[in-house]
């Protein structure tokens, strides 16, 4: 199973990065082998509209069953569901971290937007 | 003629000139339409005091999507330059929200599982003010999507008249292209501030990357620095209006009097304007 965490550099002791849509980079770790890709996500760090719904695009590509992240607006929450992504929230955490809180079950699941779009 | 008075810049005074340019252009007996386009704050009203002779309802147009006729082939959120239709796994998610409007998801869809419905988006207004047409739009509440009720607004201009007025909304994304499409000439409203400039020059990069005929205006010249000046020089960019700050103008202005009533000493600038316009622009 993959996990992407929403990250502010590419490697495992990058803070996790509490934007989901405008993260800059997304960590794609494999839990079947304890490998990772780091997916870089500026072109939606500059994009005007639509951020959250397009890193979750991305992400779903990648084939994550469950994300982490800071914070989660209701398109994001939605195109992840849809995509069947399982949400974590986590704040202050490095990626290495929050991959260990995962794993051992300590993570909180979001069941809704845990914030506001920036649009209503 | 399309004039539509832009900047990049908010409060540097577009109404003010865009409202007192139609006003002095129906006192020379020009047909003028003024359209307020700035549809998230129409204010020229507040200067003509128009009475309001019509309300139309502007809708715009979201996909709805059959997932029955739907084979998943991902063509209409790759069309979408806006995010507004996703293809996530085995459906498709419409965010209304992020639609323009412009239809291309269902005319690429090959299995005519797309068809469109109608969104409330706002009103526009028309009404009469000393002769002048005023058209406005009037964005609902919480809409996020102002260009397809400033396309509608644009239908209203008559044809016929021999000026229409375009007063923009600021800024220099969506809705300020969609408001100076069609522009015979803009005049770019800024301030001598470091501020006013910043903000002038992406608004002069917007006006090139359309290619219509442009001039500054410097609003508040007797204020700030000499730098809008500097740079309207280097770039060759034609400077035909310069109203000082005046105390007189801020008082008719918070008392919503147009600018040209209260002191119709300023004419003569307006005059200039065109003058200008008529000079550059083939007739």
């Amino acid at each position: 199973m993959k996990i992407a965490i929403s990250a502010t550099g590419n490697d495992l002791c990058s803070t996790l990065d509490a934007r989901f849509g405008r993260t800059s980079q997304f960590i794609i770790y494999d839990l079947d082998n304890d490998s990772y890709i780091s997916v870089d996500n500026e072109q939606n760090l500059t994009s005007a509209q639509g951020a959250g719904i397009q890193s979750a695009q991305t992400i779903i590509k990648a084939e994550a069953e469950a994300v982490i992240t800071g914070n989660v607006g209701p398109n994001a929450f939605r195109t992840l569901t849809a995509g069947n992504v399982d949400i974590y929230l986590g704040t202050g955490l490095t990626v290495q971290e929050a991959i260990d809180k995962f794993k051992n079950g300590t993570l909180q699941k979001a069941s809704g937007n845990n914030v506001e779009g920036h649009w209503m | 003629m399309q004039i539509s008075i832009a900047s990049g810049k908010g409060g540097t005074g577009k109404t003010t000139i865009a409202t007192n340019l139609a006003y002095f252009l129906k006192k020379q007996n020009k047909t003028v339409t003024l359209l307020d386009c700035d549809v998230e704050e129409p204010n020229c009203h507040l200067f003509l005091h128009p009475t309001w002779t019509s309300t139309e309802k502007s809708t715009s147009k979201i996909p709805l999507v059959n997932m029955s006729k739907c084979i998943k082939c991902g063509r209409c959120g790759d069309i979408c330059h806006f995010g507004a239709i996703a293809n996530i796994k085995d459906t498709v998610l419409v965010f209304p929200e992020l639609c323009h409007g412009c239809g291309g998801c269902s005319i690429v869809c090959p299995t005519g599982a797309i068809t469109e419905s109608e969104k409330e988006i706002g009103d526009v207004q028309t009404g009469t003010a000393d002769g002048l047409e005023i058209v406005q739009g009037l964005l609902k509440v919480g809409e996020p999507m102002s260009p397809p009720l400033i396309r509608s607004v644009k239908k209203y201009a008559n044809t016929d008249d021999e000026f229409v007025i375009v007063d923009c909304p600021p800024g220099t994304s969506c809705p300020v292209i969609e408001s100076l499409k069609n522009s015979d000439f803009i005049l770019l409203i800024t301030e001598p501030t470091p501020f006013g400039l910043n903000d002038l020059k992406l608004a002069v990069d917007v006006v090139n990357e359309l290619k219509i005929p442009f001039a500054v205006g410097i609003n508040r010249s007797t204020i700030g620095d000499s730098t809008v000046w500097d740079y309207c020089k280097e770039q060759n960019i034609p400077i035909i209006l310069e109203i000082p700050h005046d105390r007189h103008i801020a008082r008719a202005y918070s008392e919503g009097i147009l600018l040209l009533k209260a002191l119709p000493q300023y004419e003569e600038k307006f005059a200039d304007i065109l003058e200008h316009i008529k000079e550059v622009l083939p007739s």
